[in-house]
C-alpha cells in the first residue's frame, strides 16, 4: 500500500499524553485510599466518588480517545451515563421516598 | 376513482428474476452461513412464526379453560404454566422480535440504500442466540414448565415455586442478547451505512421508529439480565439479594425488571408504528404529515420510555411520592403516541385512500391502538389503576396493544413487503377477508375482558364467579375466530410462493429505494448504490421517474 | 453526457485504488468500515454500563440500608491487595494504550511488547484476586456457602476485625454482611469474568499481532479491543473505592 488508510481526522495519542495520565491515575489512587483513613463524616464516600469520577473521565476522555473523537462517540457516552443516572435516581426516588428521614 | 393502485407487470410476460437473493446460492448450508440481511430475516421470519403458532396454541387452551367457571380443562396448577409460557413466549420469543428482526432486518439496509447491515456476522449471530434461547424455552416447558407468570415476580419465583424457572430465566438472557445484538446493529446501520443523499431527515419513518426502538434494546435489555442472573443466583445460592429474610428486598427486582420491560413494549410497539406510517402513505399517495413530528415522536417515546417504569408497581408498596411522580412521568408518554395517531389520521385527510390489505391491518392498527393506548391512561393514573390492576382490564389493555397495535401492524408489513420479499403477489380478496376477519375477532375476543376487568374478575386464575361466564364465553368464541384470522395467511401466503401473480418491482406505487429495485432483491440489494435526490414519499418525484422511463422505453 | 467523463474517471480510479484484504464487501471505503465497528463497540460499553448498572444499584441500596454491616464487612477486604491491584489494572490500561500507539504508528516488535505486559498484568491481577477470594473462602466469608457471621458478632475472635477494632454488631445486622459479600462476588466476579475474556483475546491477539496482522494500517482490531479493556478498567475504577475503601478509619 502506498499510502496510510486515511481516516478521517483520526487523532493519534502521543505516548507522552498516555504517560501523563498514567502518572495521574496512580497518584489519585494513592490520594483516594489516604483520603479513606481520614475520618471526613459524610465527605468520605463523596470524596470516594468524586477521586473515582475523575480517574474515569480521563480514561475515557485520553486511554479511550473520546476527547480527539466524534460528536457521535461523545453523544453514546454520554447516553450511557444519563440512562444510568436515570436507572439509579428514579429507582432512589421510590427508596428515598417510602421512609422519609430514616434513609 | 380508482379502487386500487396495485399495478403489476403483464402477466403473460413477467417472469421473476432468475437472479436474485434467494437463488445466489443453494443449499441449507447457503442458508445457515450467510450474511446476508434478506436471507437472516427469512430465518427470522420462519423462527418467530413458528413460535407465534406455539404461543397461539397456548392461548387456546387458555381461553378453552376459560369457557367454564371451573377448572375443569386442566389443572390450576398447569393452567397456571400454560399463561406464564404464553406470555413468555409471546413476547420475548414473538413480539420483541417480530418486526424488527424480520422486516426491520430485511428493508433497513435497502430504505438506506446500503448493501448490507453493518455487522453481517453479528446478524446471524443474533438469529442463532435467538434459535438457542428458543430451543431452551422449549426445553424447559416440555419438562415442566414454568409457572411465575412472564414476570418472574420475586419472592415467588426464588423461593415458593419448583419448576423450571432458572432455565426459562437462562433462555430469556440469551433472547436478550439477541435482541441487544440486532438493536446495535440497527444503530450503526442507520448512523453509518446511509447512501448519498440520505440525510436523516429524508429516511422513511420506519427507519426512525426502528431507530427509537433499538435505543431502547441496546440501553433496556442489560438491566433485564442482570436482574435474571441475579434471580437465577437467589434460587441456586440463596444469596439473598431479594430475599427479606437475609435483608434483601423483593421490589428491587421489580426495579430492575420494569426498567426494561416497560421500554420493553416500546420496543414491541415502534417497529410497529414505522411500518403504519409506510402503508398509511402509500394508500392515502400522500407524505405523511408532519414528518418531523412523527420522527422525533418516535424518540420521545422512547426517552420517556425510560422515566415511567414504576407504574407497573403502584400496587407493590412503592412509596406513594414515587406513584405520584411515576404517574404524572406516564402521562407524558401518552403525548408523543398521540402525535402518531393524529398524524397519521391528518395524513389520510383529503388523500386517495384505496383499500388494499395492508391498509386493513392498519385501519385496524389504528382504531385498536387507540383503545389500548386510552385505557393505558386509566392504568397510569394510580387512582384507577388501584381498582384495575391485577384484573381482567390490564389483561385486555395489553392485548389492545400488543395483539391489535403491534400483530396487526405486523401483519400489515407483512402483507406490504410480502411482493418484495417474495416477488409474488397474494390473493387480493381472501386476504382482506382475513384481515376483517382478523379485527372482528379480535374484538369479540378482548373487548368483553375490559368488561370483566371492571366487573373485578382477576387476571391469572383458572376458575372465576359462574356470573362472569356469559362474557368470558363470548370471548373464548371471539379467539376461534381470530384463530381463523391468523391461519388464513399463513395458508394463502404459502400458497402464493408457487402460484402468486408476478408482482414486478413496485405493486403499489411507492416510493420507498426498497421500491426502486427488482423483487425479490439481488443480493446486494442494489445494482449500484443509489443516490437520494429527493424527500422521503415524495410522489410526485415517483411520477416523474415513471414518466422518465416510459420516454427511454419509447 | 456532459457528466459522463467524470464518471468513468472515478470508476477508473476506483477500479485502481483496489480495496485492501480486510475491507469487507458492504463497506463503501475503509474508513466507513472503521467507524462503524468502532462506533459498534462504543453500543456494546453502553449494554455493559447498564449490565453493571443494576449491580451497582443494588450497592447503593444495600449499602444505605445497612451501613454498620457493609463497614465491618469491607474491613475483611485486604486493603493492601487492593491497592496493588488497581495499580496493576491501571498499568495494563496503560500498555495496552501503548499497544494502540503502537499499532497506529506501525511498530511490530512495541506492539507485541505492549500485548504480552497487559495479558501478563491481567494474568496478575486475576493472581491476586485468587489470594482474595481464597481468604475469603478459608474464613467462610462466601454468601450461600456455609455463610459465618463470626468475624462480625465476635471481632475479637478475628484477627482483622480487631485490627480495625470493629465493634462488635448485632445479630440482624452482622446478617447482612452476607449481602455486603453476596454484592462484593458478583460485582468482583462479573469484573473477573470480563478480564478473563479479554485475556483470552489478547492471547490470539499476541499470535495475530507477530504475524504483523495489525502493523500494516489495519489497526480497528486493537483500537476497539483497547476501548473494551479500558472499560473494564473503569469499572473497577468504580469498584473499588465501594467495596474496599467504604471506612478504613475508626
Amino acid at each position: 500500500m502506498s499510502e496510510p488508510t486515511k481516516h478521517d481526522e483520526h487523532h493519534i495519542v502521543s505516548p507522552k499524553v498516555y504517560l501523563v495520565i498514567f502518572l495521574a491515575l496512580l497518584v489519585l489512587t494513592t490520594l483516594t485510599v489516604a483520603a479513606s483513613f481520614a475520618e471526613l463524616g459524610i465527605f468520605n464516600p463523596i470524596v470516594a466518588l468524586a477521586i473515582a469520577v475523575v480517574k474515569a473521565v480521563l480514561v475515557v476522555l485520553f486511554f479511550m480517545h473520546v476527547k480527539y473523537s466524534t460528536r457521535l462517540t461523545k453523544l453514546t457516552v454520554g447516553a450511557g451515563v444519563f440512562t444510568f443516572l436515570v436507572l439509579i435516581s428514579l429507582t432512589l426516588s421510590d427508596y428515598v421516598s417510602r421512609a422519609w428521614g430514616r434513609w | 376513482m380508482s379502487t386500487t393502485i396495485i399495478s403489476l407487470p403483464d402477466q403473460s410476460t413477467a417472469r421473476v428474476p432468475k437472479v436474485n437473493y434467494l437463488t445466489k446460492e443453494n443449499g441449507l448450508l447457503s442458508w445457515l452461513l450467510t450474511g446476508d440481511h434478506k436471507r437472516i430475516a427469512m430465518l427470522y421470519l420462519i423462527s418467530i412464526s413458528f413460535f407465534f403458532f406455539i404461543g397461539g396454541a397456548l392461548a387456546g387452551l387458555i381461553r378453552l379453560e376459560l369457557l367454564t367457571p371451573q377448572s375443569d380443562l386442566m389443572a390450576t396448577d398447569t393452567y397456571n404454566k400454560v399463561f406464564s409460557m404464553h406470555g413468555i413466549i409471546m413476547i420475548f420469543f414473538f413480539l420483541v422480535p417480530s418486526v424488527p428482526a424480520t422486516l426491520g432486518n430485511f428493508f433497513i439496509p435497502m430504505m438506506l440504500g446500503a448493501k448490507d447491515l453493518a455487522l453481517p456476522k453479528v446478524n446471524l449471530l443474533s438469529w442463532y442466540l435467538y434459535v438457542a434461547a428458543g430451543i431452551l424455552a422449549l426445553y424447559a416447558m416440555s419438562t415442566g414448565g414454568v409457572d411465575t407468570g412472564w414476570t418472574f415476580t420475586t419472592p415467588l419465583s426464588t423461593h415458593y415455586v419448583n419448576t423450571n424457572v432458572i432455565t426459562t430465566g437462562l433462555a430469556i438472557f440469551i433472547a436478550g442478547f439477541s435482541s441487544i445484538f440486532t438493536g446495535l446493529n440497527f444503530i450503526v446501520t442507520i448512523h453509518k451505512m446511509r447512501a448519498p443523499g440520505m440525510t436523516w431527515f429524508r429516511m422513511p419513518l420506519f427507519v426512525w421508529a426502528h431507530y427509537a426502538a433499538s435505543i431502547l434494546m441496546v440501553l433496556g435489555t442489560p438491566v433485564l439480565a442482570i436482574a435474571l442472573v441475579l434471580v437465577v443466583l437467589e434460587r441456586t445460592v440463596g444469596i439473598g439479594v431479594f430475599d427479606p429474610a437475609k435483608g434483601g428486598d423483593p421490589l428491587l427486582f421489580q426495579h430492575l425488571f420494569w426498567f426494561y420491560s416497560h421500554p420493553a413494549v416500546y420496543i414491541m410497539i415502534l417497529p410497529g408504528m414505522g411500518v403504519i406510517n409506510e402503508v398509511i402513505s402509500t394508500f392515502s399517495r400522500k407524505r405523511v404529515f408532519g414528518y418531523t413530528a412523527v420522527a422525533f415522536s418516535s424518540v420521545a417515546i422512547a426517552v420517556f420510555g425510560f422515566f415511567v417504569w414504576a407504574h407497573h408497581m403502584f400496587i407493590m408498596g412503592v412509596s406513594n411520592y414515587a406513584v405520584l411522580v411515576f404517574s404524572l412521568l406516564t402521562m407524558l408518554v401518552a403525548v408523543p403516541s398521540a402525535i402518531k395517531i393524529f398524524n397519521w389520521a391528518f395524513t389520510l385527510y383529503k388523500g386517495s385512500i384505496t383499500f388494499e390489505t395492508p391498509m386493513l391491518y392498519s385501519f385496524g392498527f389504528m382504531g385498536l391502538f387507540t383503545i389500548g393506548g386510552l385505557t393505558g391512561v386509566f392504568l397510569g393514573t394510580s387512582g384507577t389503576d388501584i381498582h384495575l390492576t391485577e384484573t381482567y382490564f390490564i389483561v385486555a389493555h395489553f392485548h389492545f396493544v400488543m395483539v391489535g397495535g403491534m400483530l396487526m401492524a405486523f401483519l400489515a408489513g407483512l402483507h406490504f413487503w410480502w411482493p418484495k420479499m417474495t416477488g409474488r403477489m397474494y390473493p387480493e380478496k381472501i386476504s382482506q377477508l382475513a384481515a376483517v376477519v382478523t379485527f372482528i375477532g379480535f374484538n369479540f375476543t378482548f373487548f368483553p375482558q375490559f368488561v370483566l376487568g371492571t366487573l373485578g374478575m382477576p387476571r391469572r386464575y383458572a376458575s372465576y364467579p359462574p356470573e362472569f361466564q356469559i362474557l368470558n364465553v363470548f370471548s373464548t368464541a371471539g379467539a376461534t375466530i381470530l384463530g381463523v384470522g391468523y391461519l388464513l395467511p399463513v395458508l394463502y401466503l404459502t400458497w402464493s410462493l408457487k402460484y402468486g401473480e408476478i408482482a414486478g418491482n413496485n405493486p403499489w406505487q411507492a416510493t420507498g429505494l426498497e421500491w426502486q429495485t427488482q423483487s425479490p432483491p439481488l443480493t446486494e440489494n442494489f445494482i449500484e448504490t443509489p443516490i437520494m435526490d429527493h424527500e422521503a414519499y415524495d410522489y410526485e418525484w415517483l411520477e416523474r421517474q415513471k414518466e422518465k422511463e416510459v420516454a427511454s422505453v419509447g | 453526457m456532459s457528466d459522463s467523463p467524470v464518471i468513468t474517471q472515478g470508476a477508473l480510479e476506483a477500479a485502481h485504488h483496489e480495496h485492501p484484504p480486510y475491507q469487507r464487501h458492504h463497506f463503501e471505503t475503509i474508513g466507513q468500515q472503521n467507524d462503524a465497528t468502532n462506533f459498534a463497540m462504543w453500543l456494546f460499553l453502553l449494554t455493559e454500563i447498564m449490565f453493571f448498572g443494576g449491580l451497582f444499584t443494588a450497592y447503593l441500596i444495600y449499602r444505605n440500608w445497612y451501613y454498620p454491616a457493609f463497614v465491618a464487612a469491607s474491613h475483611q477486604l485486604n486493603i493492601v491487595w487492593g491497592s496493588a491491584n488497581t495499580a496493576v489494572l491501571i498499568s495494563s490500561s496503560f500498555t495496552m494504550a501503548m499497544g494502540v500507539w503502537c499499532a497506529e504508528t506501525r511498530r511490530k516488535s512495541g506492539l507485541v511488547l505492549a500485548l504480552v505486559l497487559t495479558f501478563l498484568l491481567g494474568l496478575v491481577f486475576l493472581g491476586i484476586k485468587t489470594i482474595e477470594y481464597s481468604e475469603k473462602i478459608e474464613k467462610h466469608h462466601v454468601p450461600g456457602f456455609h455463610y459465618s457471621i463470626q468475624s462480625f458478632v465476635n471481632p475479637a475472635s478475628d484477627p482483622v476485625a480487631a485490627a480495625y477494632g470493629d465493634k462488635p454488631l448485632a445479630l440482624d445486622m452482622a446478617g447482612k454482611t452476607e449481602l455486603y459479600f453476596f454484592l462484593y462476588f458478583a460485582m468482583t466476579g462479573m469484573h473477573a469474568l470480563h478480564m478473563i475474556i479479554g485475556i483470552a483475546i489478547l492471547g490470539y491477539m499476541i499470535f495475530r499481532a507477530r504475524a504483523g496482522a495489525y502493523t500494516s494500517g489495519h489497526v480497528t482490531f486493537v483500537e476497539n479491543f483497547g476501548l473494551y479493556w479500558h472499560f473494564v478498567d473503569i469499572v473497577w475504577i468504580f469498584l473499588f473505592p465501594l467495596l474496599y475503601l467504604i471506612s478504613r478509619h475508626q
